[in-house]
C-alpha cells in the first residue's frame, strides 16, 4: 500500500516537472517563464521527495527528503524573485501584449 | 544578542541531528562544535527578537499557514498546468503594485515567497519603507492598487501577522 501511494506521489511530481518544462518552452517572456517553471518545478520536486519520504518513513533517507522539501520551499521562490528583479533592472522588456507595468513607472 | 545566538544554536543543532540521523558520540560532538561556531559567527543576524520563538501561539498559526500554503500551492500548479497545456495560451500578464500591512523582514520574506508560489503571481520587488510589493500577475484582473491588494495579499496577511509580528 505504502509503495503504491509513494509511487503515485512520484508520478504526479514527475508530471508537474514536465509541465514546468513545457511552460518554459511555450511562454513568451522571462517573467511568464519564471511563473511556470518556479511553481510547477517546486511542487513537482516536493511531491517526488514526499513520495520518497512515504516509501522510507522516518529513516535517514526519509528525513533527509523532508528537510530537502523545507529547503526547496524556502529557496526556490527567492531564486525566482532574484531572477525577475535582476531581469527587470537590466532592462528586459515584458511581452508586448502585457497589460501594465507599474514597476517601471516608479523610475527605479 | 545572547538569545538570538541560543536560538541559532538550537536550530543548527536540530538540523544537524536530523541530517545525520544517527545517535553516537562522534556525530553529536561534531554537531555541537559546528553549531556552536555557526551560532557565534552568524547568530546576531538570525533573529531580531528571540522571544518570538518561545510563544506557542505562533506555532499554531504556522500550522494553519502550512495547510493554507499547501492548498494554494496545489491550486497554483493546476492553474499553471492548465495555462501551459491549452493550445491558445490564455495569459494576460502585467506587473501590478500592491500594499501590505506587514513590517518585519521575516514576514515580508514569507509573504513574497507565498505570493510566488500561489496562483498566477510572482513577486518582483519589495519596497519595505512604503510597504509595497511589485507583483508579476499572469492574468491581470485589476490594475487598481487597493483591489489588487485585496485579491492577492489580504488572505495571507492575517495569518503571517499572527506568526511573525
Amino acid at each position: 500500500m505504502n509503495e503504491i501511494i509513494s509511487l503515485l506521489f512520484i508520478v504526479i511530481g514527475a508530471m508537474f516537472d514536465l509541465f514546468g518544462c513545457v511552460g518554459l518552452v511555450r511562454m513568451p517572456d522571462i517573467y511568464n517563464r519564471l511563473q511556470a517553471s518556479t511553481k510547477c518545478v517546486t511542487l513537482g520536486t516536493c511531491s517526488i521527495l514526499f513520495g520518497v519520504f512515504i516509501k522510507y518513513g522516518f529513516t535517514a533517507a526519509g528525513v533527509k527528503a523532508l528537510l530537502c522539501i523545507i529547503f526547496l520551499l524556502l529557496t526556490a521562490p527567492v531564486t525566482a524573485h532574484a531572477l525577475a528583479r535582476g531581469a527587470h533592472k537590466s532592462g528586459v522588456k515584458l511581452w508586448e501584449k502585457s497589460v501594465c507595468d507599474k514597476y517601471s513607472e516608479t523610475g527605479s | 544578542m545572547m538569545r538570538s545566538r541560543t536560538v541559532t544554536f538550537i536550530i543548527c543543532f536540530l538540523m544537524w541531528m536530523l541530517l545525520s540521523f544517527r545517535l553516537d558520540w562522534q556525530h553529536l560532538a561534531v554537531g555541537l562544535i559546528v553549531a556552536l561556531l555557526a551560532a557565534l559567527a552568524m547568530g546576531e543576524m538570525f533573529t531580531d527578537s528571540a522571544f518570538k520563538w518561545f510563544e506557542p501561539k505562533r506555532y499554531l498559526w504556522f500550522f494553519v499557514y502550512i495547510f493554507v500554503f499547501t492548498w494554494e500551492c496545489f491550486k497554483a500548479n493546476i492553474d499553471v498546468a492548465f495555462r501551459v497545456l491549452s493550445p491558445d495560451l490564455p495569459i494576460n500578464p502585467g506587473i501590478v503594485k500592491v500594499k501590505t500591512i506587514l513590517k518585519t523582514e521575516t514576514a515580508l520574506t514569507f509573504l513574497a515567497n507565498f505570493i510566488t508560489l500561489t496562483p498566477g503571481t510572482l513577486s518582483v520587488d519589495i519596497d519595505r519603507g512604503e510597504g509595497e510589493l511589485y507583483i508579476h500577475w499572469i492574468n491581470v484582473r485589476t490594475q487598481d492598487v487597493e483591489e489588487a491588494s485585496r485579491i492577492i495579499v489580504a488572505k495571507f496577511e492575517r495569518i503571517l501577522k499572527e506568526v511573525f509580528e
